[in-house]
């Protein structure tokens, strides 16, 4: 799957946790950009993108991620493995 | 809605959640509120949003409180105006085994009984303050087992191991939720079991979020859940509706033959089907009513059900419809022949089309996506239907109660003049102030009777007894008896003692929160079970309370009408008993008046009715 590939899908899973059709991500996307992402909502939208995906993130990669960049290349390594 | 039905995608509830609580919320409009207080001992956030999800489903909007992070004790035990001033309808206590301190492999035996004493004793004073203070139901986990065992195979057997500890820690809380009514056991020790513990179990949602449980177990555990709620509020389907060709027995009986059908030992389908008969036939003594719904001659029906190797015989349905109509117009006529709303019952058949075509034309039936017959008992019961919150008599005896009513109609049939049929029947009534062995029926009729309802208010258990106990209310409860059966009790009045001055708040469809006495009496509940519809049993109630009445030198009786969907049939009951209608609003509301003759002539003249058990 192309990057590319990766952040269309996420932007899917972006709009279905936040029930808004507007929202893109970008790379640099953190939770500063979207209102309703707080630390609750985060759990969930996780679980949403490990659905999607059919991958798991571990508390290592959880802990460490910093934005939407991150989490894709995270994706991207699992499931191209 | 299809989303929530059992089987459902978890994982896709848990994304969509609030695209679907905006259908949920479009799709209908009559709506019960229940206040709800989840008090965790974990994380609770995403438990209530997909808690919400299933409470709509199920007719509930629910208003939540939620507990600070793990102050699930602190909010009952201390002072908390908060929760005092949210008035909770429902406490749910979401604890789990991250909330037990447990013993150390080194402990004497000695020392762990000090210890399961101790976390006992933790639970039972904040049920106790709960019960004192707020005399809600209570919802309280069990505790799920760990996710390793130190001791191994053992940890059972030896009393320093955690699932001992575990298992003789929930037959504590059992044992409490035997002896005390209002209060309920969610068991999330079999919901984890039944999910895969090393998945519920997932420590990663713990450490990172503080979840007692994996993300993705919480739609089943949230499901589970609101069954138990709807059920304390009365909220349980009471019927299944059976197809049976290939849903009851493999093969179609007016093809294949009664001796060609699948059931009974001798083949892996037969039994399948064996053991699903068992299942259906077991659900009579929990209170559900079974009837049939086929597409069949009826003679060839009823040699499938008497197949000498199937359970189910004929004599355990209330009705069987064996016939070539649609199978959406049979499922309307069974639920007027049994007096029941089409949304009390469950249609359960193999083929989808039929479940299309009830799904489309009779609203509110339940249509499970029963599977294959191998799944078909998976499927009914995790759906929990029929979540059983309290076992009374009444349910074990209602297949045999309502058998009792179509008899009845064919005494019916043979009488020219009703009331010589009604005679006939040689009824008995006992009608007292309410007591205690009644309670919990009086609060189960209260919770679920719609159709003839005047008011339609809802009390739990606790308010009931409160009534019961006020000398400012009138409450009476109604049992007939006639020559095929026992119903039970079947109707319930409370009246407040106030004053004319009252009428300004009843009218506004509120009550007064004390009762102060005064020499109206205001009728703030009259209902009565549609199963003993048209046997002048309201008459009998009313001659009741106009002698409670006179006994206490209340002159005037004012009564209600609040029109709900459901109640249309009650419109005009007043005018049957001679109240004068006094008012009446734009929106439907009536508001009616009896004054109390001096001489007032009994208007039952065909049952018994004494006030002695």
């Amino acid at each position: 799957m192309s990057r590319e590939e990766v952040f269309e899908k996420l932007n899917e899973v972006f709009r279905d946790v936040f029930d808004d059709e507007e929202i893109t991500v970008t790379d640099a996307t953190t939770a500063d950009d979207i209102e309703e992402w707080d630390s609750l909502e985060h759990i969930n939208l996780l679980a949403a993108v490990e659905q999607e995906f059919g991958m798991k993130f571990n508390m290592g990669q959880v802990v460490s991620m910093k934005n939407v960049g991150e989490m894709a290349d995270i994706i991207i390594s699992q499931i191209t493995v | 809605m299809r989303e929530l039905e059992y089987p459902f995608d978890g994982e896709l509830i848990l994304k969509k959640s609030k695209k679907i609580k905006r259908a949920l919320l479009e799709e209908r409009s009559d709506f019960t509120e229940k206040r709800i207080a989840v008090l965790g001992g974990s994380t609770t956030h995403d438990i209530i949003r997909i808690l919400e999800l299933f409470l709509l489903e199920e007719g509930i909007r629910p208003v939540f409180y939620e507990s600070e992070y793990a102050l699930y004790w602190q909010d009952v035990m201390f002072d908390n105006p908060e929760l005092v001033s949210f008035a909770p309808d429902l406490i749910f206590i979401h604890t789990t085994n991250r909330n037990i301190v447990f013993p150390a492999v080194s402990d004497s035996e000695e020392q762990v009984d000090g210890l399961l004493a101790e976390q006992y004793d933790h639970f039972l004073v904040m049920w106790e303050k709960i019960a004192e203070v707020y005399r809600c139901p209570v919802i309280q986990n069990n505790f799920d087992y760990p996710f390793y065992r130190l001791l191994g195979n053992q940890e059972g057997v030896c009393p320093q191991g955690r699932i001992c500890f575990i298992n003789r820690l929930n037959e504590k809380f059992y044992q409490y939720a035997r002896e005390h009514g209002n209060f309920y056991i969610h068991d999330i020790n079999y919901l984890s079991a039944s999910y895969g513990l090393d998945r519920w179990a997932d420590s990663l949602y713990w450490h990172m979020y503080k979840y007692a449980c994996c993300m993705q177990a919480i739609p089943v555990f949230s499901h589970n859940l609101a069954k138990v709620i709807k059920s304390v509020f009365g909220r349980n389907k009471k019927a299944l509706v059976l197809d049976l060709d290939n849903t009851l027995w493999g093969g179609v009986v007016g093809d294949d033959g009664q001796e060609n059908l699948e059931i009974g030992q001798e083949t892996p389908m037969g039994q399948v089907y064996s053991e699903f008969q068992g299942y259906v036939k077991a659900q009579k003594d929990i209170g559900v009513m079974l009837t049939v719904n086929s597409k069949n001659e009826y003679d060839n029906a009823l040699a499938g059900l008497n197949h000498p190797e199937g359970d189910l015989k004929p004599e355990d349905f209330v009705l069987i419809k064996a016939n070539w109509e649609p199978k959406s117009s049979n499922t309307t006529a069974i639920a007027q022949e049994l007096n029941i709303l089409p949304d009390s019952l469950v249609f359960v058949d193999d083929n989808p089309a039929e479940r299309e075509i009830v799904r489309a034309q009779t609203a509110g039936v339940a249509v499970p996506e029963i599977g294959t017959p191998e799944q078909y008992i998976r499927v009914l019961d995790h759906s929990g239907f029929f979540e059983v919150t309290s076992l009374s008599e009444d349910d074990r005896k209602r297949s045999e109660m309502y058998r009792a009513n179509v008899e009845r109609k064919v005494q019916q049939e043979r009488f020219s003049d009703y009331r010589e049929y009604l005679l006939s029947l040689d009824m008995q009534g006992i009608i007292r102030p309410f007591e205690a062995v009644y309670m919990a029926r009086i609060a189960q009729l209260t919770n679920k009777s719609n159709q003839f309802n005047l008011t339609t208010r809802r009390f739990t258990q606790a308010q009931i007894e409160a009534f019961a106990a006020d000398p400012g209310y009138i409450t009476r409860y109604g049992k007939l008896t006639d020559r095929f059966g026992d119903n039970g009790v079947v109707s319930v009045v409370i009246g407040r003692k106030g004053t004319a001055a009252d009428v300004e708040i009843y009218r506004r469809g509120e009550t007064p929160d004390t009762a102060d006495g005064g020499d109206v009496l205001h009728l703030e509940l009259w209902l009565m079970s549609c199963r003993v519809l048209k046997r002048d049993m309201e008459y009998a109630m009313m001659d009741s309370v106009v002698e409670a009445c006179r006994d206490c030198g209340i002159g005037t009786i004012m009564g209600y009408y609040y029109p709900t969907a459901k109640n249309a049939m009650v419109k005009e009951l007043y005018q049957m008993m001679d109240f004068v209608k006094v008012e009446e609003n734009d929106t439907g509301v009536t508001i009616w008046k009896f004054e109390i003759p001096a001489q007032y002539e009994k208007k039952n003249g065909v049952i018994r009715v004494t006030d002695k058990e």
